[in-house]
């Protein structure tokens, strides 16, 4: 298909004919309907994304509050030195980072296993990979509000957990226990996600390979080292990234369950900025957050840059 | 990436991608003996029990009054209907917040982003990848990069900004309207760069043999290209349906009137009423069973268009 867009026949017999004025007109004529038909995309990604990266910079170094009589006035590194200064700033980070660093390896771990379960060709499989993908669908609001209420003291969860003998805490109201409840259920929702594009992945693997370590008789384990494996590098860095990404930006099961409590201990990056920007209308020193959540983002972008790089070399 | 880019094209198109699945438990004449068959069937039922129970969980608590919910939680009980069985919790719902003009507001934003995101950027991408003029590398530069920013970073700006913004009937600020629900997020980096791989994959051809019988270049978006862009409108329409329907950062910050409130936001409000968690079952389960209808029955549509995003980058 590629190669047939390159060879273009008709052109050249057309031009011929009518060359002076076709050829300036038609290039005219369609950069003139691009243009048209860029503009109203072009527009909005303009004012409602450039725009705003732009102000992102511009704003951190601004005293800029939502509703204000004046306009934002320039402050330096203000906002920064606060934030640094800021001891629920550290813990943030410190949540946001913990929350990641679990969330990332378990997550991707799991996710590769459900495919590799549910990537056989056989009747009422797709009904499996239909039920581990419900929760994807399903609103992290209503999915927080559900695990809320099985997380309570007297809730579904230590139920069970007491018909097994065990006395479970008060999940959401221990800060010992309260981020790692989040995560448990931040895997429950989006780990369906990651197994379908792990079994994109999977199925891009050529069957001949694992004939061919049939005929070699290797055994099952060799045949994911070898030949399974190697053939998902691309998805891995993939999964790895966007995993870490959402990861870094945790705020909806935060804001519906613990509103950053308790003491903090559930406190987030893009959870504290929404309360400085919103709930303290301090948009300037937001935006300052936004940036240190932008550098985070940036930072997993490039190490992933790095690596395939190296990968191609 | 032009390796990926050619695969997600293929997965777009790809009608039947459970045709291409590696069926390595049927080739192999060596395959896992049958101790270890039956091991796997019994951890995917035994993870569609942890996938599915909860949601369960959700849909029968909400037919139940609070001091059953909470007697059943420590049998079986707790995922059955049975019981004290009624619809007073909806009628509950209905009687305490508008819940209808909730869904409409919802059902109205996400089908007007979904609706003009598909007009918008499958233009924006046909004159990116199908017409020649001048910038049009710069401009797709542009749009694939504003890809790693995500929208987290520029939320709070964005707030400062749209409430500054002219609106159109001469007052200033975009706050507390339908608008500022949609118009930001009607133009998509994403949606675009989707449609553009897709069109490039259509041969230029059909777009000569069209301008020699005398079409525009309009004409040849309207009347060939998108009648052949099928998979890839699917695509971008679910994916960009997903998250308007389950926005909740954004509204939450912009939207004051109860009457301009979506559902999402409508349920935690609903929450802070101090009602009982029969009831919030309820409307957790009234915004669930819509979406969860509609991905049971396009299955195969939702799950395609996950793994083709899985490409990004």
């Amino acid at each position: 298909m590629t190669q047939m867009v390159e060879i273009e026949p008709p052109v050249p017999s057309a031009a011929v004919t009518r060359r002076p004025r076709s050829v300036t007109g038609s290039s005219r004529g369609q950069s003139r309907t691009a243009a048209w038909m860029i503009l109203p995309a072009g527009v909005l990604i303009l004012v409602f994304v450039l725009v705003p990266i732009a102000l992102t910079f511009g704003l951190a170094f601004t005293d800029a509050k939502l509703i204000s009589p004046t306009g934002p006035r320039f402050i330096g590194v203000e906002n920064f030195s606060r934030l640094f200064d800021d001891p629920v700033f550290w813990k943030s980070l410190r949540n946001t980072v913990i929350f990641a660093a679990v969330i990332v390896p378990v997550q991707a771990g799991l996710a590769l296993g459900l495919a590799l379960l549910v990537n056989v060709k056989m009747h009422g499989v797709t009904f499996f990979r239909t039920m581990y993908f419900l929760p994807v669908v399903t609103s992290m609001v209503v999915i927080s509000l559900l695990w809320q209420f099985m997380y309570q003291q007297d809730g579904l969860i230590n139920a069970v957990l007491a018909r097994i003998g065990i006395t479970g805490p008060d999940w959401l109201g221990n800060k010992d226990t309260a981020l790692l409840a989040i995560i448990v259920m931040s895997i429950w929702q989006a780990v369906g996600f990651h197994m379908v594009i792990w079994l994109s992945g999977l199925q891009t693997i050529p069957g001949e390979l694992y004939e061919a370590a049939d005929l070699d008789g290797v055994s099952n384990r060799q045949k994911f080292l070898y030949v399974t494996w190697p053939g998902l590098r691309q998805t891995a860095t993939f999964i790895l990234v966007t995993i870490t990404i959402a990861a870094f930006a945790l705020f909806t099961q935060v804001q519906v369950m613990t509103q950053g409590g308790p003491l903090d201990s559930t406190s987030t990056v893009v959870f504290q900025a929404f309360r400085a920007g919103y709930t303290q209308q301090q948009t300037g020193y937001a935006a300052a957050i936004a940036l240190v959540f932008f550098a985070l983002v940036l930072a997993v972008n490039l190490i992933q840059r790095y690596l395939t790089r190296e990968k191609d070399a | 990436m032009s390796a990926s880019a050619t695969t997600s094209t293929g997965d777009v198109a790809a009608p039947a991608p459970h045709a291409v699945v590696p069926a390595r438990a049927n080739r192999s004449h060596r395959g896992p003996s049958t101790g270890r068959l039956v091991w796997r069937w019994v951890v995917r039922i035994a993870l569609t029990l942890v996938f599915a129970l909860p949601l369960l969980f959700m849909f029968v608590s909400s037919l139940k009054p609070d001091t059953q919910i909470f007697g059943d939680l420590t049998s079986v009980r707790a995922f059955l209907p049975v019981g004290d069985i009624s619809l007073d919790n909806y009628t509950g719902v209905f009687g305490r917040v508008p819940f209808w003009r909730f869904l409409a507001n919802s059902v109205v934003i996400a089908v007007a982003t979904v609706v003009l995101g598909l007009i918008v950027n499958s233009m924006c991408a046909f004159a990116l990848a199908r017409l020649r003029f001048r910038g049009r590398s710069l401009a797709l530069g542009v749009i694939i990069a504003t890809l790693i920013v995500p929208f987290e970073t520029l939320a709070l700006p964005l707030l400062w900004w749209v409430n500054l913004l002219p609106y159109y009937d001469g007052s200033t600020g975009w706050l507390d309207t339908y608008e500022v629900q949609i118009i930001p997020f009607v133009a998509n980096a994403f949606s675009i760069y989707l449609f553009y791989q897709y069109f490039a994959s259509i041969p230029k051809e059909l777009d000569e043999a069209a301008t020699v019988d005398g079409a525009g270049r309009f004409t040849i978006y309207r009347k060939i290209v998108m009648p052949l862009a099928g998979p890839a409108i699917a695509t971008v329409a679910i994916l960009t349906f997903l998250p308007a329907w389950n926005q909740y950062l954004w509204p939450l910050m912009v939207v004051q009137s109860e009457e301009l409130r979506p559902v999402m936001v409508g349920i935690d409000y609903f929450k802070q009423l101090n009602t009982s968690w029969g009831q919030i079952m309820s409307y957790a389960s009234l915004i669930t069973i819509p979406v969860l209808v509609l991905f049971v029955c396009f299955q195969r549509s939702f799950i395609n268009s996950i793994a083709s995003s899985g490409v990004k980058g």
